[in-house]
């Protein structure tokens, strides 16, 4: 059961940080629709929350460096042409899509949304799929 | 200045979280969703986690009637199934499966400093850019003024 402690306690801080933001400030935790919010108006002041929470993001593997000594970022197991790649299709994808693993997966799906759960199911599949079609077939 | 400092301080916590639970590593993302491989389960726990926190939380929070720093909660207002959802999705679960980074992690791994990372955080902004017109191809109206974007 020990491997899987930490990764239950970041679920537990990820769920708290979605609570927080929406008790506090009344949005969804969806990085993709923070980001994509983002892009749309960068110089907006409401923009700002967006920003400051981006950057709190960033902030965070570097907090978790300072106290344990490793800040839990792995290296990219992707050549850069499939990173490219899979950038386009992450920020189409989710831009479409309403969302990802954090809007729809925990926000969307702790609020019992169809569409939420719906499109959880169906990036699960097809990541599921994609990494078996890359790993074991080709 | 209440909003911005409460913004910062929940991505704060996301952050720590994304890093303390794996998600930043993509070798263990990949892990999970190479199911019918040698299939490391870490994430499920991660969801877990994540999920009934938000869920008991949020009901919490709604329970209060309004945000502290906002005058309401800002919800996604569709709900019923529509294409752009269900062909988004699959194209973000082609882009997950293949890099293994969801937009998170992919954003709190730029603290790494890593030219790899910003690759596809760059490639993620320009894919968002793009978003909008094929939304509208996909509804067969006008591109909106505005891009798409359920929340946030």
């Amino acid at each position: 059961m020990t491997p899987y402690l930490l990764p239950l306690l970041g679920g537990l801080l990820i769920g708290a940080a979605a609570v927080l933001l929406m008790a506090l400030n009344g949005r969804i935790a969806g990085i993709s629709g923070i980001a994509a919010g983002l892009v749309r108006a960068p110089f907006a002041p409401e923009s700002l929350w967006r920003v400051a929470f981006l950057l709190g993001l960033v902030l965070g593997p570097l907090v978790v460096l300072a106290v344990t000594g490793k800040s839990g970022i792995g290296a990219p197991t992707a050549t850069p042409v499939v990173l490219i790649a899979a950038g386009l299709l992450t920020g189409l994808g989710t831009a479409l899509g309403g969302g990802c693993t954090s809007g729809h997966g925990v926000c969307g799906m702790a609020r019992l949304s169809l569409r939420s759960i719906a499109a959880t199911l169906i990036f699960m599949a097809v990541a599921i799929t994609t990494v078996f079609v890359t790993r074991h077939l080709l | 200045m209440q909003a911005p400092l409460a913004a910062l301080l929940a991505g704060l916590v996301f952050g720590i979280g994304l890093a303390l639970s794996g998600m930043t590593d993509p070798a263990v993302v990949q892990g999970f969703l190479d199911l019918f491989g040698r299939w490391n389960p870490a994430l499920l726990f991660v969801m877990a986690g994540a999920v009934s926190v938000t869920f008991i939380g949020y009901r919490l929070a709604f329970a209060r009637g309004a945000p502290l720093f906002g005058p309401r909660f800002l919800l996604p207002t569709t709900t019923h199934l529509d294409a752009p959802l269900v062909v988004g999705a699959a194209l973000f679960g082609i882009g997950w499966g293949l890099a293994g980074y969801c937009p998170g992690p992919a954003v709190a791994s730029l603290a790494s400093g890593s030219r790899d990372v910003l690759l596809f955080v760059i490639a993620m902004v320009i894919g968002m850019l793009l978003a909008a017109p094929l939304h509208a191809q996909l509804r067969g109206v006008r591109a909106p003024a505005q891009a798409v974007g359920e929340a946030g």
